[in-house]
């Protein structure tokens, strides 16, 4: 037997093997921390950019680190079974899928007035009768303002508010802006946008494009929004003052009836750009109406159904996957890391921030 | 073939090479996926939940395979000290090849997500829906995670220790047993 503890190295061979043993470890767990980023702190990380997100919002332990302050809702979704020829997804069979979904306003800060910002965000949750969920995060704009992960970081690192003013400092969002031409359609919109007075009143973009397959595997590039029954005439005008106007309204709507919106799908033409959020598609692309969401309660986001829902945009179910949209792993990743953090601090999980209570309101 | 006491059994062998490549693959996904906003997130995200859950049901054979084919005797003369700690390792190694693919799933499940393998194919939740609960087993899954990753590194520079500086059997009774000479002996 070779194999008799006589045959232990000679001990000028040993010097080799425990440098050949070193250099195995070290390249193993070289190669590991690599994959983890430690070796290359330049990357964009989803803890990087959701740092950002808190460095200019501020940190808020519990809340969502974007899109913090915001309602639940509930109710559901009927389907036509018009999309059914484009996606094998069991919620575009004819029909209903029950919905749990969340109101929002963008930025981090769960105190902000409601019309600090002209734009309002509608997340959902449809969960289909084989357990697959469908779930969406969709805004109140026809296009993003960037296209990529890297452009959305800078444009936030841009637009951080700083230490002297609390304000962004309006040469580097000058510069930002200029550096970024993509954002060119974006700012078209922003500048006549206003604060909407209801979430009922509201069109939703899902931004980014999606792949829907067909039972017998056939790809379309689509993308979708959700079209309000409401309008603005039905609602009653914010009182001078107040700040969260938009839970009431809403609060104020559904005590009258559900409230509707249309699923329109709009179907892409080969050529048009899936990987770009900041580029709409043309007007005449051919759009299908897909059923009816119909909302029916709301519930305040501490203790309503949203509350432990990550709205992470790939949960999608058979028949629906993302496309090649970089925005979209870049959410996910970004969600998820946010996710994290606030039921970390539900948890109070050590070295995490403690929840406080609400602050008084500033007059 | 008549089985060599001095060997682990062939299924043994292929188990444990393909668990060990398996598992490498495995960690450095999951600690890839989390640092990335790219598009490789996405995908990495994807292979890693069917992964686990293959390495979880290896695990299991390879467990039974080791309980019906008792594995090769340390050599007599290897220090306690060192026959403890492989000993322990061993354990620690099948302890956590098990818990990490479990707290996987069970912290998908508290944080209500779906638990797809693919496009299609679901795993039914293994623990209530829960942010208190998500986050606990959400962290436990990354320290699990980073104790198997040491614990992977101290196992494959022992095996190298064997093979290399002690020369002792242990490394080739899970190897081919090519020797140094170049003749496979099995």
């Amino acid at each position: 037997m070779r194999d008799s503890p006589t045959t232990s190295a000679p001990p000028h061979h040993r010097i080799g093997a425990w440098l050949l043993i070193g250099g195995t470890v070290l390249t193993t767990a070289g190669v590991f921390a690599y994959a983890g980023g430690w070796l290359t702190p330049g990357r964009l990380t989803p803890e990087r950019l959701v740092n950002q997100l808190q460095d200019n919002a501020g940190t808020f332990a519990g809340f969502r680190r974007n899109h913090a302050k915001g309602v639940c809702v509930s109710g559901w979704f009927d389907s036509n079974g018009a999309a059914q020829a484009y996606s094998a997804a069991q919620v575009f069979a004819r029909g209903r899928t029950p919905v749990e979904g969340r109101f929002a306003i963008p930025g981090g800060n769960p105190y902000a007035a409601d019309s600090s910002v002209p734009i309002r965000s509608m997340a959902l949750r449809f969960t289909q009768a084989n357990g697959q969920q469908w779930r969406t995060g969709m805004n109140s704009m026809p296009v993003f303002a960037v296209g990529t992960p890297g452009a959305f970081f800078a444009q936030l690192q841009a637009t951080q508010p700083t230490a002297a003013t609390g304000k962004p400092d309006p040469a580097k969002v000058a510069a930002f802006f200029a550096a970024h031409p993509e954002t060119g359609p974006f700012r078209a919109w922003a500048k006549t946008a206003k604060p909407s007075a209801s979430y009922a009143t509201e069109s939703y973009w899902s931004l980014n494009a999606f792949v829907f397959t067909d039972a017998h595997g056939k790809r379309q590039a689509v993308r979708w929004r959700m079209v309000p029954e409401a309008t603005a005439a039905d609602g009653v005008a914010p009182k001078a003052g107040d700040a969260d106007y938009l839970a009431s309204d809403l609060g104020l709507r559904l005590a009258q009836g559900p409230q509707r919106w249309k699923l329109q799908i709009t179907l892409a033409n080969p050529g048009d750009p899936t990987n770009d959020a900041s580029k709409a598609w043309p007007d005449d692309r051919r759009t299908i109406d897909a059923g009816t969401l119909v909302l029916e309660r709301t519930q305040p986001q501490d203790s309503g159904g949203c509350r432990d829902i990550n709205f992470d945009p790939l949960v999608l179910p058979d028949g629906i996957a993302g496309s090649d949209d970089p925005l979209l792993a870049a959410r996910s990743a970004a969600y998820a890391n946010s996710y994290l953090r606030r039921t970390s601090e539900e948890a109070h999980w050590p070295g995490t921030p403690a929840i406080r209570p609400q602050p008084e309101h500033q007059p | 073939m008549r089985s060599d006491p001095k060997m682990f059994v062939p299924v043994a062998r292929v188990l444990h090479w393909l668990l060990a490549a398996m598992i490498l693959t495995m960690l450095l996904v999951g600690i890839g996926m989390v640092a990335s906003v790219s598009a490789r997130h996405d995908w990495l995200v994807g292979f890693h939940k069917p992964l686990g859950i293959a390495i979880l049901l290896l695990v299991v054979v390879r467990m039974v395979v080791r309980w019906r084919n008792p594995p090769p005797a340390l050599p007599a003369d290897l220090p306690v000290l060192q026959k403890l700690a492989a000993f322990a390792s061993h354990w620690l190694l099948y302890l956590l090849m098990l818990a990490l693919p479990l707290v996987g799933w069970a912290m998908l499940s508290a944080g209500g997500y779906p638990i797809m393998l693919g496009t299609s194919l679901r795993l039914p939740p293994i623990f209530p829906v829960g942010a208190v609960g998500f986050a606990v087993l959400r962290h436990l899954h990354t320290w699990l995670a980073l104790l198997l990753f040491v614990t992977f590194l101290a196992h494959m520079a022992a095996a190298l220790y064997h093979g290399l500086i002690r020369r002792d059997g242990v490394l080739s009774s899970m190897t081919w047993r090519r020797d140094a000479r170049g003749t496979a002996d099995d």
